[in-house]
């Protein structure tokens, strides 16, 4: 299993010059790829542009949407986004596409809510389909060798999405037995399809190493929307190496191929404390 | 902290005991007086036992020392009995454990208010409301907790009786209006509950929508006569009931939390509800505690705490109740067979784990199985079997070495994959014409040398099956490497064709509609297919009428919109295939249909239907069901996870009355023994799984 980290692009104040020192530490670094998250009614940057601006800045660490809420954009768009940030980083990058659980960043998207399943089908049935003969450049294309295609949700629907269109599974965060059930799942419906092989299976969970109160304090904020949810979320951060380690084993232990440990604090140092942790 | 509990049973009774001890105030309503109650006695597992342990030690002692403890199932069905030991039950009378809860609640100090009845929680003066009134909680009522109730299960009716039971006991009685089942296990040293079951079409038959006590009971003692061996049965306004599944979106809004039943019931077959109930009691009052006074912070962590472990639970009891509400289609199985598959129906007890519990019990079965050959003959005593999946499956004239299918994409892997140890080799999907097929790698019949195949995979100790397929509307994609759907460039692309011009996915090829004189055509390439294969001494054909393509695309309504004969009878194209197939092939190899039997998809065809088309198709020569499920269209809803069609495979084989094979991400032998063993399937696909290499080359 790889580990990658997570770029602070949904943490409020988030400077560009922190986004930039925070990839080039990272690339330094012993993780796998820079992760990036996605909120249109937030203190967020937008994940494509954040991870162009990696891209400048970096030589080999992958770059990754865990996830993009698909339907928010049009496929034509969403493509455009992900070619160029693949023009500037050759190889390096993975687009994960999810329906997300928020119904007002559709509202402000106007964007319809109750039929984003369909609308996602349609993105990818696109970017795997005309998107090749579109004239959209930088020439590029998606799944099979391409762009890598990973696919987020949790229902029966998202997981036929994933073993039809794309080359792996991402799941949203958990403790790893709760990975390693969705796990199951994606790899049955993998096979359900007739899919060779299995699928990538990627992770998620978050940090809070320096300032642990802090770090909480943002989960509650960012996943307010789920309600008291937002608790659980924020009492599961990671704050010590131990927890860390144990997550990493855990995560490592069900299968998953790539793990994401994303920050809850935008202090660079956080990324030089994980690579301690993870050397 | 001041705590009303609405509800005096068992889940209010015991957090009223857990939230007093740490000092909260706790008042208790109950409607009822202290000592009405309804229902005999409760079971209890182990498990929970070490939970009240460690929760509250005066409770768990009272509680255990009134126990009936037994570790024996005994199954009586079709004149026979069968015992299985090693599994370890205990139970109390309801009326006893409600008494001790009360005498320990009050000691500690809660107030008990009996006869009490409330409606809201909005006019009580408290910091926090459990609501522990039952799964017909009116608390729930209120908005916010999303209650969604239904009936599950058949009709029953709850007794006691002063028969004393040493056994859990399940005792199946055929009556001319249909099979009637009692649940039944001691609880005390003097009597044992007995539950009546039976679906609700027999329950009307034989007359018992009557409101007659009397009637009701004279009627189950003269059902039960011989296994009540002259006991009564005792009523306490015994009626018959339907059971009601309750799951609620939320157990808790404001300061309002929902306890046991009233936030989910679990069907009485796996005798949960009232260990789920007080193991919510543990973790509500475990949780308030680490929180201290934010509620709100404590409410959430009990509530994602103990739902999963609910959901399990509730999983576990609907595939319970499904089994129950259905054993009459296991009515001609041989008892140990009948026996294994009860005890096995709801996933928690697998061959492996059963023969750790009851060697001498899986010792029978696969001597059964394995020397009977499935028949009624009886092994002799302290006869040897390998266990199920081992066993040989004589097919139509074939001879399968076990029940292990693997499958193979093509005729360059099959020959290795014969050397796994199948069965069966599975080879597939292969096209009958250039039209039909998947992808450009998807094998054409002619172009095979199916002989030279079929020698290679006998000479590797296994049998070779060939899927027979055209792709319809799934055709003109790139090969399943890259994905599934995905379509050709237009350069390299073909016409497809289809029952009516539905696009597979949003920009698949737009399938033409097939003519007349194509439907003869493909019908005869189909036929024409077998014979090739026939005269290659392939040794099993599978022909394709599944997951979309073109004769499943037939058989749904969701992809068959024509309003010719072939759209008024869906059937009619697909069968006439499977009978021009079938006379092409020689009657003593066996032939397979790979079936779509439930669409999983709004519209579509749903079970039952597609359980008449496995019926259709047995009727018309096939020996064997290949039982697949989803993608008529692409946006189908299969619920995946270990198994997945195992439960649907069960239905086939028993309803339509034909052997099955079934895949559906079976990943262990011990899978494979148990869904064998229990008669669910006869045929497993192993699907290997990536990541667990166990030996590696050094």
């Amino acid at each position: 299993m790889q580990v990658g980290i997570g770029l602070p692009n949904a943490i409020p104040g988030t400077t560009g010059a922190t986004l930039l020192e925070w990839a080039r530490r990272a690339d330094a670094g012993p993780f796998s790829t820079l992760g990036v998250l996605d909120r249109l009614r937030y203190d967020s940057a937008d994940p494509f542009v954040v991870l162009a601006a990696a891209a400048a800045v970096t030589e080999r660490i992958g770059l990754a949407t865990t996830i993009a809420i698909g339907p928010l954009r049009r496929g034509a768009v969403l493509a455009k986004q992900a070619v160029s940030v693949h023009a500037l980083a050759p190889g390096r990058v993975t687009v994960g596409l999810a329906v997300g659980a928020r119904p007002d960043d559709y509202e402000s998207a106007e964007a319809e809510y109750g039929t984003r399943g369909a609308v996602l089908s349609r993105e990818l049935s696109y970017l795997r389909g005309p998107f090749e003969s579109a004239g959209i450049g930088p020439a590029a294309t998606f799944g099979e060798g391409g762009i890598p295609l990973l696919i987020g949700g949790a229902g029966p629907a998202a997981l036929t999405r994933m073993a039809r269109y794309a080359d792996g599974y991402v799941h949203g965060g958990g403790p790893p037995r709760a990975f390693g059930s969705a796990a199951v799942k994606a790899r049955a419906a993998w096979h359900d399809l007739d899919r060779p092989g299995d699928p990538a299976l990627w992770g998620q969970g978050y940090v809070a190493l320096a300032d642990a109160d802090r770090g909480r304090e943002y989960l509650l904020d960012y996943y307010a929307f789920t309600g008291p949810f937002a608790v659980r979320i924020a009492a599961s951060a990671l704050t010590d190496a131990a927890a860390v380690r144990d997550f990493v084993r855990g995560y490592a232990a069900e299968g998953c191929d790539e793990l994401i440990l994303f920050p809850t604090t935008d202090d660079p140092d956080e990324v030089d404390r994980l690579a301690e942790i993870l050397s | 902290m001041r705590v009303a509990v609405i509800g005096g049973g068992p889940a209010g009774l015991y957090a009223a005991i857990l939230l007093r001890k740490v000092g909260h105030e706790v008042l208790v309503f109950e409607r009822n007086a202290p000592d009405a109650t309804f229902g005999w006695g409760v079971v209890f597992s182990e498990e929970t036992l070490g939970g009240l342990r460690d929760a509250d030690p005066p409770t768990h002692l009272r509680i255990s020392d009134s126990f009936a403890r037994w570790s024996t199932v005994d199954i009586r069905f079709r004149e026979r009995l069968i015992r299985s030991r090693g599994h370890v039950f205990s139970a109390i009378a309801r009326k006893r454990l409600l008494a001790i809860l009360q005498e320990r609640a009050l000691e500690l100090g809660a107030q008990l208010r009996f006869g009490t009845e409330v409606d809201g929680s909005a006019e009580l003066d408290a910091d926090l409301v459990v609501a522990a009134d039952g799964a017909n909680s009116r608390i729930r009522t209120r908005p916010g907790f999303g209650a969604a109730i239904r009936s599950q299960g058949g009709k029953y009716v709850w007794f006691g009786t002063d028969l004393v039971l040493d056994a859990f006991t399940f005792s199946f009685r055929e009556t001319e209006h249909g099979l009637f089942q009692a649940h039944a296990y001691p609880f005390d040293e003097r009597r044992s509950t007995w539950i009546v079951e039976c679906a609700e079409p027999v329950w009307q038959r034989a007359g018992l929508d009557r409101p007659d006590e009397t009637a009701n009971i004279a009627f189950c003692e003269e059902l039960f006569e011989a296994d009540l061996s002259g006991h009564r049965l005792l009523s306490n306004r015994s009626q018959w009931l339907d059971f009601p599944r309750v799951r609620c979106a939320s157990w808790h809004q404001g300061n309002t939390v929902l306890l046991g039943d009233a936030a989910h019931t679990a069907h009485f077959s796996i005798g949960s509800g009232t260990k789920l109930a007080m193991e919510d009691a543990i973790e509500l009052a475990t949780a308030l505690q680490r929180h201290g006074t934010d509620l709100d912070a404590a409410l959430t962590e009990y509530e994602s705490v103990r739902r999963p472990v609910v959901e399990r639970f509730q999983q576990a009891a609907a595939d319970s109740a499904d089994y129950f509400l259905r054993t009459a289609r296991y009515r001609r199985f041989e008892p140990v067979q009948f026996a294994f598959n009860l005890l096995t129906r709801s996933g928690r007890i697998t061959h492996a784990n059963l023969t750790q519990r009851d060697p001498h019990l899986v010792r029978e079965l696969d001597a059964w199985f394995g020397l009977g050959g499935g028949g009624i003959e009886l092994p002799p005593p302290g006869a040897l079997a390998p266990p199920p999946m081992f066993a040989p499956l004589p097919v139509a004239g074939l001879r399968l070495a076990n029940r292990i299918v693997v499958e193979a994409a093509d005729e360059a892997t099959a020959p290795e994959r014969a050397r796994a140890g199948a069965g069966l080799v599975l080879l597939g999907p292969a096209a009958i014409d250039d039209a039909g097929r998947v992808s450009p790698r998807t094998p054409v019949l002619d172009k095979v040398n199916w002989a030279a195949v079929a020698a290679k995979v006998r000479e590797a100790g296994s049998r070779l099956g060939v899927r027979v397929t055209h792709a319809g509307a799934r055709g003109a994609t790139r090969p399943p490497s890259a994905g599934v759907d995905v379509p050709l460039p237009p350069s390299r692309s073909w016409p497809l064709l289809a029952a009516s011009p539905i696009p597979y996915t949003p920009f698949s090829r737009v399938p033409e509609q097939m003519t007349d004189a194509d439907m003869a055509r493909v019908r005869a390439s189909f036929a024409e297919a077998a014979t090739r294969l026939a005269v290659s001494e392939v040794d099993l054909l599978e022909l394709d009428m599944s997951d979309g393509r073109l004769l499943a695309g037939f058989l749904s309504p969701l992809t068959n919109r024509r309003t010719d004969r072939w759209g008024r009878d869906r059937s009619a194209y697909p069968l006439s295939v499977l009978d021009a197939v079938r006379a092409a092939w020689p009657a003593d190899r066996p032939l397979s249909v790979r079936l779509t039997v439930a669409d999983r998809s709004p519209g579509g065809l749903d079970e039952d239907q597609g359980v008449r088309l496995a019926g259709l198709v047995r009727e018309h020569g096939a020996d064997l069901v290949h039982v697949r499920a989803g993608h008529s269209v692409a946006e189908s809803r299969v619920d995946y996870r270990r198994g997945h069609l195992t439960g649907l495979s069960d239905r086939v084989r028993a309803e339509a009355g034909v052997p099955t094979l079934v895949g559906g991400y079976l990943t262990t032998p011990d899978e494979v023994n148990t869904a064998v063993g229990a008669g669910r399937a006869d045929l497993c696909v192993l699907s290997s799984v990536a990541g667990h290499t166990p030996v590696v080359t050094a």
